[in-house]
């Protein structure tokens, strides 16, 4: 059996359950968003404060943002496996895209927690 | 091998087939989208800190270039979006004939074509 060491899961039916669970999660966040704005145009930082200090809002953000690292993690190994066919290349731009994703979640995740 | 196949090296008449361009398309953008939702996460961060980061984010947001951005990175949310929605259609046995595929893409493409314009609308 052909093992890839490369790939997160090292199991491809995981990386493509993650891809399709994860998308749905950030569409569901995305539309939440869109109806948020939507529904008050004037927005202003008190109902948008008072929002993300709704206990569910903080549970979705934080569920999104991990399905953010999950989704572009398998989407970017992908991409780099097709067209970067230099290992070390490769290695420099998914090490690139890891430690983005992780400043990603950590800014998302303390943005949100104290509010 | 057989020497007489019939060979096309016409490059004119050699393009991608339509659900190979949305492909394409979906890939790009969701490259580009990494990078644009480090924006948005900025923007989140700034605007919840205190009432003075949130004007600052509004600010931000209603300069003329940056609602150029905006709606660049809502067109990238709406295409990768329909693209992925029709990936999970097809994942379910759909759309997966000769014409099917095809047609498939003519939609995402002239769904997002549309919401992409009333998102220009909705920004200005």
């Amino acid at each position: 059996m052909v093992r890839s060491v490369t790939n997160f899961s090292r199991n491809g039916l995981s990386d493509w359950l993650v891809q399709r669970v994860s998308a749905v999660l950030l569409a569901l966040y995305t539309l939440f968003m869109v109806g948020v704005f939507l529904a008050n145009p004037d927005l202003g930082y008190d109902e948008w404060q008072q929002l993300f200090s709704l206990f569910w809002v903080k549970l979705f953000t934080l569920a999104t943002l991990l399905a953010l690292v999950g989704h572009s993690w398998v989407g970017m190994w992908t991409v780099a496996t097709d067209y970067l066919k230099n290992t070390w290349v490769r290695f420099f731009f998914l090490s690139v895209i890891a430690v983005t994703a992780f400043v990603y979640l950590v800014t998302g995740v303390t943005a949100v927690w104290g509010v | 091998m057989k020497d007489h196949r019939p060979k096309n090296l016409d490059l004119a008449t050699i393009h991608m087939p339509i659900a190979a361009i949305t492909s394409i398309l979906h890939r790009i953008t969701g490259v580009m989208l990494f990078v644009a939702v480090g924006f948005l996460i900025w923007a989140l961060r700034m605007s919840l800190e205190s009432r003075q980061g949130f004007d600052q984010t509004v600010a931000i947001m209603t300069h003329p270039l940056a609602k150029l951005i905006t709606w660049g990175i809502l067109s990238l949310v709406v295409y990768h979006l329909f693209a992925g929605i029709k990936h999970l259609v097809m994942d379910a046995g759909f759309a997966e004939t000769k014409e099917g595929g095809p047609m498939a893409a003519k939609i995402t493409l002239g769904l997002s074509i549309f919401v992409i314009i009333m998102m220009g609308v909705w920004v200005w």
